[in-house]
């Protein structure tokens, strides 16, 4: 008869945690900033394949780590508010529901499963001015056992979190036009990167623009990532 | 509960049946057979017609139950994405049911997928959702949408009129739809010509919502008193757009100050 090895389960997440920050760390980083009409996704992305995603009428979607992973998060929640959206009203889908619904399914990976999720997620919302009650904006930060964390200004997912958070606490300030907070998230990414700045060819950028009509969401082409980086708005 | 869905495509209404069916509605089931035994609100003109900038589609605003008028001012016209409109006529509410469920999900592909489908594509899943619809069609609830767009791949509007069994018909010029659609057709077949002005497609389309109107009791006309217009909505290369009321006041005021004034003997 064979004795099962005993694992503390201290021991255990320690492992899944260490396991799960390996995969995440090898990815680039992704920073999301509040500008003065909206939000901003900012990537690090030479491939075709997008790390940033919409989701539903005002609120956007980034991962990093892996990628088949965090890309069947986002279907999973495109899926989630179009059914809650359908089902209610559209007012009704919010980004805190739907990151407090990515905590529960990631943490419940995490301590269930053998294997954790390589993710880490950020869901952006866009506040509407037409809302009494909604005008503010939202970003929360899901990490890959699940716990959550809301974000002002900006929010940062990947593996160089602490010198990104340190880089944009000093050089953040609130009420940027968008070209300031291009610039601003592409020097921040270039920095964990050792300074050289990235071309505009290897970005990937989003915006959920408070102006818009109906879907705020938007992807930036490369020709408009180049205009909007060299514009003083 | 996240990730208990079954469901791993690109089609809302498919999420629909096979995780949520308890949100999709019973169409046919609870409605009696016989005729007459319901009233429901049934909506009525609707047309659409190709023109220079693209294609454009239109509808009045009334809805009947049976003799009684249901709704002064319902929309029969609909946008279902960004280069898209769907037109419905026929049951109010699964009619309206089917508009909603079309644009959801025509997002929802585009979101899932990262890419828009194309207007081909768009149409062709009507045609599907048509088609589930038949079941009730067949005890009255009789749904026939007419889709129109902007071809971005072959720059130039198109547009489809469907049957019951969710046939799918591509029009080259202009299709009507609803009970007074046989008479703005009529109307619509003398004034057409290629190469319209977004002008004139304005001027015919609100000709022949006034001529179905005239002849329909169950079409609403231009409703002066209350100021309620048809709905015009054009599909162009740079997007849906409605026509304001304003100009269809304008475009109206001229069609009456025309047919008051008499011929000028020769």
């Amino acid at each position: 008869m064979s004795m099962p090895f005993y694992v503390s389960p201290e021991q255990l997440m320690q492992d899944k945690a260490e396991y799960a920050k390996k995969g995440i760390a090898r990815g680039k980083s992704i920073v999301a900033l509040e500008f003065d009409r909206g939000i901003a996704l900012v990537a690090e992305n030479p491939s075709s394949l997008s790390k940033i995603g919409e989701i539903y009428d005002r609120i956007a979607f980034a991962g990093v780590g892996k990628f088949s992973e965090f890309d069947q998060l986002r279907k999973i929640g495109v899926r989630y508010c179009d059914v809650k959206g359908y089902s209610y009203s559209r007012e009704d889908v919010r980004a805190k529901g739907l990151a407090n619904a990515y905590s529960q399914a990631i943490g419940d990976v995490f301590t269930r499963e053998l294997k954790p999720l390589e993710v880490e997620i950020v869901v952006a919302e866009v506040g509407d001015d037409q809302l009494a009650g909604q005008e503010q904006n939202a970003m929360y930060r899901v990490q890959f056992d699940g716990s959550i964390s809301d974000h002002t200004g900006y929010c940062v997912i990947g593996g160089t979190v602490e010198s990104l958070e340190a880089y944009l606490q000093s050089n953040y300030r609130e009420g940027m036009p968008l070209g300031e907070a291009l610039r601003l998230g592409r020097d921040a990414l270039s920095s964990a990167n050792g300074g050289t700045p990235i071309a505009a060819e290897n970005l990937e950028v989003c915006t959920l623009d408070r102006d818009r009509g109906g879907r705020k969401f938007r992807r930036a082409s490369a020709d408009e990532i180049n205009d909007i980086l060299g514009t003083g708005e | 509960m996240l990730f208990r869905g079954r469901y791993s495509g690109s089609s809302f209404s498919e999420l629909l049946d096979v995780d949520f069916p308890q949100l999709r509605a019973e169409s046919s089931s609870g409605l009696s057979q016989g005729r007459g035994a319901l009233e429901i609100p049934h909506g009525t003109t609707v047309l659409a017609m190709r023109y220079e900038g693209g294609v454009l589609m239109a509808g009045d605003r009334l809805a009947t139950a049976g003799h009684m008028v249901a709704s002064r001012d319902v929309e029969k016209v609909y946008m279902a994405d960004a280069h898209s409109l769907v037109a419905i006529a026929g049951a109010a509410g699964p009619a309206m049911e089917l508009a909603r469920l079309l644009r959801i999900e025509l997002e929802h592909y585009e979101k899932i997928e990262g890419e828009a489908l194309e207007l081909e594509g768009k149409a062709n899943k009507l045609s599907q959702m048509v088609r589930a619809n038949l079941p009730a069609a067949m005890q009255g609830m009789v749904v026939v949408p007419v889709f129109a767009g902007y071809d971005l791949r072959r720059h130039m509007g198109r547009l489809w009129k469907y049957d019951v069994t969710g046939g799918r018909y591509e029009e080259a010029e202009f299709e009507t739809s609803g009970s007074g659609g046989i008479y703005a057709k009529e109307s619509l077949k003398k004034a057409w010509r290629p190469g319209l002005s977004s002008g004139e497609a304005i001027r015919i389309a609100l000709q022949a919502l006034t001529d179905a109107a005239d002849e329909d009791r169950a079409t609403g006309g231009v409703d002066l008193a209350r100021g309620i217009y048809p709905i015009v909505k054009l599909a162009t290369a740079s997007g849906v757009e409605d026509v304001p009321e304003a100009t269809l006041r304008q475009v109206y005021r001229e069609r009456i100050e025309i047919a008051r004034t008499p011929a000028v003997a020769e």
